[in-house]
């Protein structure tokens, strides 16, 4: 059997497990190992210019792909830089594992140089973590992070390594464990036939149907699966901000998205619902509003992997634990079984009763109906999204950061794939867009990757510009320059009387045209909606180059709709700055 | 409602900070904690009691369930159980009141376990109940010092926690 050193371990072990990238940064404590990946591992690493982006490149090529993102950041403040990024994947359950250096064994609690006790820092926003003692369990280890990560409800993995661990003078047998078995850790592999059935059941004796499909549905492959149900029962499908994409957009069965800034047929529908179908959503504050006024006549059915995501805030009337897509496989097998024996089911007659009333709302606040955008000069935030959406053919991967700009994105571009919207959805990371952006131009480097900003959040990560420049990942950054922390400046028009306390930038913003080009890329400016489409298509046109597309849009705009908190229902909400329902 | 919930998990480094963590994380209180190793050196047994509604218990069992050290537990409430405590009392014991202490400990059958010439140190096991009570017994006594060990559990009968 080969001997190897501990660096070397981890080199051959990404490369034994097939990773394509490893997103990181060095420093004291990782140097051996970043010795044995220079001179020996197929695996590329990309060098990003501050940890929180590693972590977010690594979770944006996760989102895309499906595979776990691997980080490997130094000890101390390469750790601690790392926690945002970590508890972005977290909150939104993307499978990523995690290598930290550490120090030295014999140091460990000191107060030593660059000393941070990443496992605990890291505990409340991990799957898992694990802390390398001795060389020889760095296989096992490793491919624990990596089935953890993925397996389940996937999720972050830290494996914190002690310097001496990896030293490069004491070698150890080497062997990558094909598979691995742990007693205490074994996700539900399918649901429980009984309960499947006895949803399938209570959804077809349904009158006015919703199904609810959240991230799981994306992150569990079970698009397919869920619009196949969905178009066989002609039910109405409603997605959450992570689940955009599950089911396509574009279909006259998607209501749009739900939630705080859902679509108003979307809420309406889900609050006169008689019986919702959850598939891999968590009934986060977000979507519900005020929970004890959810959906009050509606039965729900649950589906998620996560045992403790059922009946965490709304009680599940039928849960059922399990993988989206072997549940909805034996759902679609019941279903055909029950309406092999009884054909009227479900009962058309209420379901057109159904689509009439769902239609009417549509027509009465429909995002795509009677926008009047006549009241401003200045372009219109949701006329950037639209030109994006045009110019790309509703076929590029868009990145978001936090705020409006990211509503406005998911409002108005209509993702008709799974993996094609990429945002922190739970955690609210502003910074994500344009590191995130990185990870999927990497992972689909013949896609168009555009990264949705605005003022504020790009700024949070700027920096990575020069990983772009390095690695020759052309995106296109679409700023929606509105001079404000425009959601923070909403929620102050809207309940701090329009105190703007810290959300202006007065003059201090950079030109971001020179900024693009200081570091080698393209800027250009647009502030007229003439000439919005021209230059949108001239920076998709220019292939090879990342484009920093600084849009001028109206400063008032604010997102709509939005649900009226506290004390709300789903349909109660702000239509636009004087209407509500 | 009070529970006490047995838990059986990897006997691993970072273990007991993960389950002790996530009642911190998430807002649950625990009153009482006690982990040792089992027989079985790779397995520690932590029992601990927490108050809670049914929603809550179960939160607190599935979440519990998800920490990827914890190999199974059991709420030992939803059944016929055993419970334990161990407290070791010390306290002032002089004069009249040295036998009044010796009848109350006799009583609640603890032993003294440790005499000097002006404290007794008493140890007492069993349910909290009776610990408290033992406690509000004691009323008129100067107490020193109390520790207690918390609830340790295990089913009645043939239910078994094990792997």
């Amino acid at each position: 059997m080969e001997l190897l050193s501990g660096g070397e371990m981890i080199a051959r072990a990404l490369e034994d497990e097939g990773v394509e990238y490893i997103f990181g940064y060095p420093g004291g404590a990782v140097l051996h190992i970043y010795d044995a990946l220079f001179k020996d591992c197929k695996v590329p690493h990309i060098l990003v210019r501050h940890e929180q982006a590693a972590t977010h490149a690594a979770d944006g090529y996760a989102r895309a792909t499906g595979k776990p993102g691997v980080v490997l950041v130094t000890s101390g403040p390469g750790a601690t830089n790392a926690i945002t990024g970590i508890a972005t994947a977290y909150m939104d359950s993307i499978p990523m594992v995690v290598i930290s250096g550490q120090v030295a064994s014999h140091l460990i609690g000191e107060d030593a140089f660059q000393e941070t006790d990443m496992a605990g820092i890291s505990r409340p926003i991990v799957k898992h973590s694990f802390m390398v003692r001795r060389a020889q369990d760095l296989p096992i280890t490793i491919k624990k992070a990596f089935y953890i990560a993925a397996s389940g409800r996937p999720g972050p993995v830290v494996i914190d390594i002690p310097k001496d661990v990896t030293r490069p003078d004491e070698k150890f047998e080497y062997q990558y464990p094909q598979s691995v078995k742990m007693r205490s850790y074994s996700p539900a592999q399918r649901g429980h036939t009984g309960q499947i059935k006895k949803a399938a059941k209570m959804l077809l004796a349904a009158k006015r149907p919703v199904i609810y499909a959240g991230g799981g549905v994306v992150q569990g492959e079970g698009s397919e699966l869920l619009t196949r149900l969905a178009r066989e029962l002609n039910y109405p499908v409603t997605n959450t901000l992570m689940g955009l994409g599950g089911f396509p957009a574009s279909d006259r069965q998607f209501l749009g998205m739900l939630g705080m800034h859902g679509f108003y047929e979307a809420n309406m529908a889900m609050h006169h619902s008689d019986c919702i179908l959850a598939v891999g959503a968590r009934f986060d504050d977000r979507v519900t509003n005020t929970v004890a006024k959810f959906c009050p006549g509606a039965k729900v059915i649950h589906i998620d992997v996560d045992p403790a995501s059922i009946s965490k805030t709304v009680m599940a009337d039928i849960p059922i634990v399990g993988p989206v897509r072997s549940v909805l496989t034996e759902m679609l097998s019941q279903i055909a079984a029950l309406r092999e024996k009884d054909a009227d089911l479900p009962d058309r007659a209420a379901l057109e009763r159904w689509w009439r009333q769902i239609d009417e709302w549509r027509a009465a606040h429909g995002l795509w109906h009677g926008r009047r955008y006549a009241d401003s000069d200045m372009i219109m935030p949701q006329q950037v999204i639209e030109s994006l959406y045009r110019v790309t053919k509703g076929d590029a991967y868009v990145t978001s950061d936090v705020g409006q700009h990211q509503m406005f994105a998911a409002q108005y571009y209509r993702f008709d794939q799974p993996r094609r919207w990429i945002n922190s959805g739970g955690l609210g990371t502003m910074g994500f867009g344009l590191p995130a952006a990185i990870g999927v131009k990497l992972a689909f480097p013949d896609r168009e990757v555009a990264c949705v900003t605005g003022e504020g959040s790009i700024q949070m990560n700027i920096q990575e510009l020069s990983t772009c420049t390095q690695y020759s990942t052309p995106v296109k950054i679409i700023n929606l320059r509105n001079n404000y922390l425009g959601m923070v400046k909403q929620w102050q028009d809207m309940q701090y009387g329009g105190r703007y306390a810290m959300s202006t930038y007065e003059d201090s913003l950079p030109d971001f045209i020179k900024l693009a080009e200081a570091y080698g890329h393209v800027g250009m400016q647009v502030t007229q909606l003439a000439d919005l489409d021209a230059a949108m298509e001239e920076a998709f046109a220019l292939r090879d180059r990342l484009v920093f597309l600084d849009v001028f849009v109206d400063r008032k705009e604010h997102v709509y709709p939005m649900h009226i908190a506290p004390n709300g229902s789903m349909k109660d909400m702000w239509l636009s700055k004087n209407e509500r329902t | 409602m009070r529970r006490i919930i047995a838990i059986l998990m990897e006997n691993e480094p970072g273990a007991l900070s993960r389950v002790v963590g996530l009642f911190s994380q998430r807002g649950y209180n625990i009153e009482t904690l006690n982990v040792a190793p089992t027989d079985d050196p790779t397995l520690s047994r932590l029992t601990l009691t927490t108050i809670g509604d049914d929603l809550r218990i179960e939160q607190i069992t599935k979440q519990l369930n998800k920490l990827v050290d914890v190999v199974k537990l059991v709420d030992l409430t939803e059944g016929a159980h055993i419970e334990r405590d161990l407290m070791l009392i010390k306290v002032r014991a002089q004069g009249a009141l040295r036998d009044e202490v010796k009848r109350t400990t006799d009583i609640f059958r603890g032993q003294i376990v440790d005499v000097g010439p002006s404290v007794y140190t008493i140890q007492l096991a069993g349910t909290s109940d009776k610990l408290d009570s033992f406690v509000a017994a004691m009323a008129d006594v100067d107490i020193l010092e109390v520790v207690r060990s918390g609830v340790a559990g295990i089913s009645r009968g043939e239910k078994v926690l094990s792997l």
